[in-house]
């Protein structure tokens, strides 16, 4: 195998491990959300509404966490895999 | 109407949090790809700048003493200085690299006024015990943007700077306005009610 090919497909591996690495902080954060409420079911008040106040049940951390990695993986995530993907597609 | 302090923890915890993920998906793919879309150069700069923005009105509404004012206060002002000059930067407006060492800076300053303001020990409380942690964490990672610095292309150092803030929004959302820590809670803090 000529080292120009060898090169290239190492270059393409890191893009690919790289696109890896994006698509999955979205995920891996909201995982972390979630798993978060089944550590600490008491943090999510709407399980238990009844007598909460107004920033009881809008605040409420482990869904506050799975909403940062959805923001990311659908509004973040998709475009920088399709830049890198023009980047290794590119001229 | 005026939130518990814990919820504007948890609220900025939220905003570390995604600043982080944008910096570590910068760290990753590197400056050409991430700034390929416009609007994406100024997302971090922007948020970090708004955050700055928005401690403002925490430093009006959350001032229950005059070292809080200046730490909440000192907060705003680095946030925005830091935020502006990497805006700035991206902008084409500024050219000097030497603007992003604004970003050490808002961490020192910030590090240090969370540790100064703090004025219980690390076993009083949750909260206490979390200030001099954030504190120190930030003081010390101040490393992380003042070597990236220097070393833009530095993988390594940028991810400690984005993880930086992961870190951070994980501990502000440990954060309690009364609650033990390790079992330790001192007799003046009230008493834990969840």
């Amino acid at each position: 195998m000529s080292t120009q090919l060898v090169s290239e497909h190492a270059a393409v591996r890191r893009r690919t491990a790289r696109a890896w690495a994006i698509t999955t902080l979205g995920p891996a954060t909201m995982l972390g959300g979630v798993v978060w409420a089944f550590l600490q079911p008491y943090r999510i008040t709407l399980l238990h509404p009844h007598g909460q106040g107004f920033w009881w049940l809008a605040i409420e951390p482990p869904l506050l966490v799975v909403a940062a990695g959805i923001v990311f993986a659908f509004l973040v995530a998709p475009g920088v895999i399709e830049d890198l993907d023009a980047e290794e597609h590119g001229p | 109407m005026e939130p518990p302090s814990e919820f504007v923890h948890w609220m900025f915890a939220t905003g570390f949090l995604l600043l982080g993920l944008c910096l570590l998906a910068q760290a990753i793919v590197g400056d050409e790809v991430w700034r390929r879309r416009s609007w994406r150069a100024y997302l971090w700069p922007g948020l970090i700048f708004l955050m700055g923005l928005l401690m403002w009105p925490v430093m009006v509404f959350f001032t229950n003493s005059t070292v809080h004012m200046l730490a909440h206060g000192s907060w705003a002002q680095v946030m925005m200085l830091a935020g502006a000059s990497e805006l700035g930067l991206v902008r084409g407006k500024l050219h000097s690299r030497y603007w992003r060492l604004t970003m050490p800076l808002a961490f020192l300053v910030s590090g240090s006024a969370i540790l100064i303001h703090e004025q219980n020990s690390w076993y009083f409380a949750r909260s206490a015990f979390l200030h001099h942690l954030i504190g120190w964490t930030i003081v010390s990672c101040a490393i992380f943007p003042l070597v990236a610095t220097f070393r833009p292309r530095s993988t390594f150092w940028r991810s400690g700077f984005a993880l930086t803030f992961v870190v951070l929004g994980v501990m502000l959302y440990c954060d309690r306005d009364v609650a033990p820590v390790f079992g330790h809670i001192a007799s003046q803090a009230g008493t834990p009610h969840r």
